[in-house]
């Protein structure tokens, strides 16, 4: 019963589009105002989806195993949350997630932008529609999540185990809104380009969405990399591993496009920055889902393996980048006179700031694709890691964390080096403190004193200016100073990590330098749906500390997936982490202890990162 | 001009990725992390313990002899246990063994083998742990036997007696 009415409200939304279109097409050119019909038959659609999305999510508090997407991914025996996080953790589910986001921005933005030019208006929404229809189409046609089966099963298959987390269960939803926000500002950049109305007041308009989109990318991004960090047991919180790729060259694209919108609102400089940046952004969204759910990646996130499914969006995808492409060269007027940057302004250090995140950007996407490119034209199976992106990345790092701390300590249009004698002091002071920590490290010494004196360097510039400038542009200050916090952490967990890897057998010990391992006994219990091998260790610190860890293997039932349980023990200075794995035909487990300083203080930082865009996000919502 | 010659530019590039993507959309994606018996050994180079050379598998492995690739550090206490089955396997003509020297101090590791005696060929050093990663290993001590560029048998966790004798026949 609900499958039908969610797939009958789904083809009306549909005939929404089509509708949409015609009174856009008609009221374009017949009147002087936004026909308000567009804004209702909106509603209706945003309305039609919501319903086909909460009847899907009623299939599976229900557990009508007669409809083929709860069938393949749920089980009686689930916790109620989990069903209902079930919904979108599966590829038709999350499409329609997709598809209810997307009607639902187009219909803020209808409501949100009444200031603003009917013909813009009109554009905006009809550019939007063509990428409803195209996600309706993909729905209906390939992924419908409404599918009868008969005669209906009594059971369900069940949702993969390492998806049944909290995290894990709002992370897709952040992380969409974040996605479809950018197709707005991609539509809107495509209205405003065509009706040549790239200025102040469209970057004024559009900055709203761009800080809305960028806030809950950084916290979807966020949530998988905790997620990744207990759960998949690795340890690491980021694996340069293409499904989290895919996420963050969006976030580069958008980070940067925020900086230029910024500078257009000022200033209306770099105008076809925005505007390749508002395409770049949509289109490395849409790359990423193609990437994910086409399969053509082999990640934890590999729902389904249809390649029906993955032509369609690679063929709707590079229609939209070939729509945007002849929109942006036909209509887009470059800036007549070259306007000359002083070298030494805000402009220049936006500019240069553009660039280099234009490069980290190129890194992680070659990173990502290469392997893929790779084996179509040689048949060679090849996997990027950290070493690639540690090196391309890494010594970039350095110059832009410096233009990051200078940069919005200068003018716009012109400045001079007065009163700017604490800038060097306060390089000399992070120079003598890094050379301090690293002095006595067993690691290289140069590389690693530049990149710590350069982010002190940031975080004591970004901390002053608490201080000086108090509430004044402190959106900005938050953001970067906790972008400064996040590097120094993450450089000082890579520096002062240690790890131990090792096979032990029950009753052993294992002992180096740091500290001492036992593994004291193992104990199996029967849970709900899965049964527990719980190992104890005692893990005992040089100076004495001891620690008790209780890492877990969990072998599910439905379907039969063993998972393997970190035990984390975290606090505010130091994350203790042991995984236990098993080794097969061996009385031996495999043992992963590490010591990592300063976790929480990524989690943390990045936190302060979104607030920073949270706090512009309200002030100019207020003004 | 420029302005003309770019789109044009574009549009190649993007019909030459789109084909790129077409293409693997085709292939199989399903990695399945496989046991690499009978496989060919992975190809690399290292630098030997304490020493600034670099050296590569090829040099290392030769055709006709057999070989026991032997994952271990100073820091491991299961090592000390199967040590005394590497010393005997050293006195042989038959094998020769190769060690990896997994995430360890040069200093430790010279005094673990000035204790115990050193039953190694040639050293080779990792210490970020990415060579061992490459031979597929879980955590130290793993031990491989070698012979023809193939990977004959794998041991995981420290040699037991029994596979102590397993190796020796099949070394015969």
């Amino acid at each position: 019963m609900t499958s039908t009415i969610g797939f009958y409200s789904l083809t009306f939304g549909l005939v929404c589009s089509f509708l949409i279109i015609f009174f856009s097409v008609k009221n374009f050119n017949n009147s002087q105002f936004f026909d308000n019909k567009i804004l209702s038959i909106t509603f209706l659609q945003f309305f039609f989806v919501t319903i086909s999305f909460f009847s899907l999510i009623l299939a599976f508090v229900y557990s009508d195993f007669s409809n083929e997407t709860v069938f393949n991914h749920s089980h009686t025996t689930k916790p109620l949350f989990y069903k209902i996080s079930g919904t979108w953790g599966n590829h038709e589910g999350s499409l329609l997630l997709w598809l209810l986001v997307l009607t639902f921005f187009i219909f803020v933005f209808l409501l949100k932008s009444q200031k603003q030019k009917k013909e813009y208006r009109i554009l905006t929404s009809l550019i939007q529609q063509v990428i409803i229809i195209g996600f309706f189409f993909f729905l209906i046609k390939t992924s419908n999540p409404f599918n009868y089966i008969f005669p209906v099963p009594a059971q369900g298959l069940g949702l993969n185990p390492i998806l049944q987390d909290p995290a894990l269960a709002i992370h897709p939803p952040i992380l969409y809104l974040g996605y479809v926000g950018s197709s707005i500002i991609f539509s809107s950049a495509l209205a405003a380009t065509t009706l040549n109305y790239v200025s102040k007041d469209w970057a004024k308009h559009i900055k709203q969405w761009v800080l809305v989109s960028w806030i809950f990318l950084t916290l979807g991004i966020l949530l998988g990399s905790i997620w990744a960090y207990y759960e998949l047991g690795w340890g690491g919180f980021w694996f340069w591993d293409p499904v989290e790729n895919v996420s963050l060259m969006p976030w580069l694209a958008l980070t940067t496009l925020l900086h230029c919108i910024l500078v257009l609102e000022k200033k209306l400089l770099l105008s076809s920055w925005a505007i390749i940046l508002s395409i770049a952004t949509f289109t490395l969204s849409m790359s990423g889902t193609f990437l994910v759910r086409s399969g053509i990646l082999n990640s934890v996130h590999t729902f389904a393996n249809d390649p029906e499914r993955g032509l369609y969006i690679l063929i709707f995808l590079f229609c939209l980048i070939f729509l945007s492409l002849f929109i942006f060269f036909f209509f887009f007027k470059f800036e007549k006179k070259k306007k000359n940057l002083f070298w030494l302004s805000k402009e220049t250090a936006i500019l240069i700031n553009n660039w280099f995140m234009m490069y980290f950007l190129s890194v992680v996407l070659i990173g990502t694709i290469y392997p893929i490119f790779l084996e179509v034209f040689s048949s060679e199976k090849i996997s990027i890691g950290p070493p690639f992106y540690n090196k391309l990345i890494i010594p970039f790092l350095v110059p832009f964390l410096l233009a990051m701390a200078i940069g919005p300590k200068l003018k716009w249009i012109k400045s001079n080096f007065e009163n700017k004698k604490h800038l060097i002091l306060f390089f000399i002071i992070s120079l003598l403190l890094s050379i301090l920590i690293i002095r006595n490290l067993d690691i290289s010494f140069l590389l690693n004193t530049v990149l710590v004196t350069s982010a002190f360097y940031l975080f004591f510039i970004t901390s002053r200016d608490f201080f000086v400038k108090g509430f004044k542009r402190l959106s900005q200050n938050i953001a970067h100073f906790g972008f400064s916090l996040l590097i120094l952490s993450i450089l000082f967990n890579n520096i002062f990590s240690t790890e131990v890897i090792s096979n032990l057998k029950l009753g052993e010990t294992l002992e180096n330098e740091n500290f001492k391992i036992k593994f004291e006994n193992i104990k199996e219990i029967n849970e709900y749906n899965y049964k527990s091998i719980k190992g104890k260790f005692t893990v005992q610190d040089l100076n004495g500390s001891n620690e008790i860890m209780y890492p877990e293997l969990r072998i599910y039932n439905q379907p039969n997936i063993v998972t393997s349980e970190a035990d984390i023990k975290t606090n505010l200075l130091t994350d203790k982490f042991m995984t236990m794995n098993y080794i097969q035909n061996q009385d031996y487990f495999n043992i992963r202890y590490q010591v990592k300083p300063f976790m929480l203080w990524i989690w943390l930082s990045v936190l302060l990162i979104c607030f920073g865009g949270l706090i512009s996000f309200i002030k100019k919502y207020e003004g | 001009m420029k302005v003309k010659f770019l789109p044009f530019f574009l549009v190649i590039l993007l019909i030459f990725v789109f084909f790129g993507f077409y293409k693997g959309l085709q292939n199989s994606n399903i990695y399945t992390p496989e046991v690499n018996l009978k496989k060919n050994i992975p190809s690399f180079t290292a630098k030997l313990l304490g020493v600034k050379n670099e050296i590569s598998s090829k040099e290392i492995f030769k055709d006709d002899v057999y070989y026991l690739l032997n994952i271990w550090a100073s820091w491991c206490v299961p090592c000390r246990d199967e040590h005394k089955f590497l010393m005997d396997f050293s006195k042989s003509e038959k094998i020769e063994i190769i060690g990896i020297n997994y995430k360890d101090k040069i200093k430790n590791a010279r005094n673990f083998l000035n204790e115990l005696g050193n039953p190694y060929e040639i050293i080779i050093s990792d210490l970020d742990g990415t060579l061992s990663i490459e031979w597929g290993a879980y955590g130290v001590p793993e031990s491989y036997l070698i012979y023809n560029q193939k990977i004959l048998k794998k041991v995981v966790g420290p040699i037991s007696l029994n596979n102590f004798f397993e190796i020796k026949d099949l070394v015969k």
